[in-house]
């Protein structure tokens, strides 16, 4: 019970640090800034690999396998893609 | 010992998402904010494997399929063109989702003995994630224009309704029994929920419901991590879906919609007194258009989706530079919601390497419209629609439009007459003040450009 409040904690605390995160943004990011939280919510991967790694069954073995592949998609997609459409804002820059 | 490590590892991750996140928020130093974020992604997964009483059998295939994965997911997002890329972003998030929903059934085929605490937060995460990932399926699906248009109906909505209450219901007997058939039942059930919640949903919305199946997947991802007892994940998930949340807010707030008014599918309604508006068309020669242009002092370009569909930035950059030239002023006029992303018009035009000044936001280019000479529309329709300010039966009413309905002529280039997104007739094109240039924005804008050399 202990370490469910104790999570609870970190739960609300990065809800509030989330609302607070992203406040006056301008238009031209909120693509980018999608495609980059969206990145970060990648880290799926990483219970993806606990439970691969816990796997002790051909078909968990499999499942697991596939979760690992499609959670890497998310992440290493993400922000591969974010970093393109970060790209062309970065000539705005230059020319201004 | 290894396993504080491990901690400490996502503990420094998520301090540098946090500051990701931050850093996004600023043009300046947004690529470098993106950067960190993937710096504390790479330190969460090595630190993932710090694991003091796993076995590492299956080591092999797991980094199988995180090298297969990142060598995929990098094609994808390499070969993906620019207009695609809101697609693409809902696909990776799609992933996300599905990725949940293995998680917790693995998780939950994998345990012997299951707590209430456990099964909570696994029924939870897989339900959310299951309408996340077929949720995204659909909304990508509609931005490439398959089902794109809105189906409003009360079937559906019942529908909804009674899905939403046999889910809970599920859920319910799913935490008392603590059995996996049910836990699939909720899923497939989330998965369908997904489905039928997008379905009626229009293409222009889809970037809003993005957004929200982004916060979605945050959300899932964080409860995950309460079922599978791992720190990286409630932070990082909990931070996507709060930050997703109010990205959300934003997006809709510019297209002056509120997410429930999405979500209960409000956009490209069955209104049709005006879609009854019928007047006359008067059409433009390509000829007529250059000369109109070039004797012009002041010409405000005011790009959609059309010009990101055809591919035309460059093509439209060569016209203003051909009209600077010629001592007409040009202005692009960028409405904040323009093609389907915000964003999305800045991206191309910098592609094209349009002088970032000359891009003007709507607020600042409205009262310029009434001084313009000429107003060039390439392929945008909903967001110059007047319905959205002067007829309260339209779907559109209350959006922020740019008033181009102001300036001396406007030049609507379109492939046809077909309805925007919103699938609501635009009563600009009956203006005694606007001449239709039909045809592809790219090879219209050619010939246009050719013409315009000639004078």
């Amino acid at each position: 019970m202990e370490i469910i409040v104790a999570k609870a904690y970190i739960f609300i605390l990065a809800i509030i640090l989330g609302f607070e995160l992203i406040n006056k943004v301008p238009s031209l990011l909120h693509t980018p800034l999608m495609s980059a939280t969206n990145a970060i919510h990648g880290i799926v991967v990483v219970g993806a690999c606990i439970v691969a790694l816990n796997a002790d069954t051909t078909i968990l073995k499999v499942i697991s396998f596939l979760a690992v592949f499609v959670g890497t998609l998310n992440v290493v997609g993400g922000y591969v893609v974010t970093d393109r459409m970060l790209q062309k804002f970065k000539k705005d820059g230059k020319e201004k | 010992m290894i396993d504080s490590l491990r901690e400490l590892g996502y503990l420094i991750s998520a301090f540098l998402f946090i500051l990701g996140i931050k850093y996004m928020g600023n043009p300046v130093t947004s690529i470098r904010g993106n950067i960190i974020s993937a710096a504390g992604m790479f330190i969460a997964i090595i630190s993932t494997f710090l694991q003091g009483k796993a076995n590492f059998n299956n080591l092999w295939f797991i980094i199988l399929a995180i090298l297969s994965g990142s060598f995929v997911g990098t094609y994808l997002a390499r070969v993906v063109k620019f207009t695609e890329m809101p697609q693409m972003v809902s696909f990776f998030n799609g992933m996300g989702g599905l990725t949940i929903v293995l998680i917790s059934i693995i998780e939950f085929l994998h345990r012997k003995t299951v707590d209430k605490i456990f099964t909570i937060s696994a029924g939870f995460s897989g339900i959310i994630g299951a309408i996340s990932f077929v949720g995204s399926m659909l909304a990508m699906a509609k931005l490439w224009g398959i089902l794109e248009k809105s189906y409003r109906s009360n079937f559906i909505r019942v529908f909804n309704s009674i899905l939403l209450i046999l889910i809970v219901l599920f859920f319910g007997i799913l935490i008392f029994e603590g059995s996996y058939g049910w836990l699939i039942l909720v899923i497939i059930l989330g998965g369908i929920l997904g489905f039928s919640g997008v379905f009626p949903i229009g293409g222009a919305d889809m970037p809003v419901i993005i957004a929200l199946l982004n916060a979605f997947t945050g959300l899932a991802a964080s409860i995950a991590g309460f079922a599978i007892n791992n720190n990286a994940m409630i932070v990082s998930g909990t931070l996507v879906g709060a930050s997703g949340t109010i990205l959300t807010i934003l997006m809709a707030k510019a297209m002056n919609r509120s997410v429930l008014g999405v979500i209960l599918g409000g956009f490209g309604g069955v209104d049709t007194t005006s879609q009854t508006q019928k007047g006359n068309i008067q059409e433009i020669t390509v000829q007529d258009a250059a000369i109109l242009l070039s004797y012009s002092r002041k010409v405000i370009i005011v790009p959609g989706y059309g010009m990101a569909v055809s591919g035309a930035q460059n093509e439209v950059h060569e016209l203003e530079e051909l009209l600077e030239k010629k001592g007409v002023e040009v202005k692009y006029a960028i409405h904040p919601v323009a093609g389907r992303m915000p964003g999305h018009m800045n991206v191309l035009l910098a592609e094209a390497k349009v002088d970032y000044s000359k891009l003007y936001e709507m607020e600042y280019i409205n009262p310029e419209f009434k001084n313009t000479d000429v107003v060039l529309v390439v392929g945008a329709n909903d967001i110059v629609n007047p319905a959205a300010k002067n007829n309260p039966n339209s779907p559109l009413y209350g959006m922020p439009i740019l008033e181009v309905d102001q300036a001396q002529n406007i030049i609507f280039m379109k492939r046809s007459l077909r309805p925007g997104f919103a699938g609501v007739e635009n009563e600009l094109f009956f203006n005694p003040k606007t001449r239709m240039l039909f045809g592809d924005a790219k090879e219209t804008l050619k010939k246009l450009i050719n013409e315009i050399k000639n004078i």
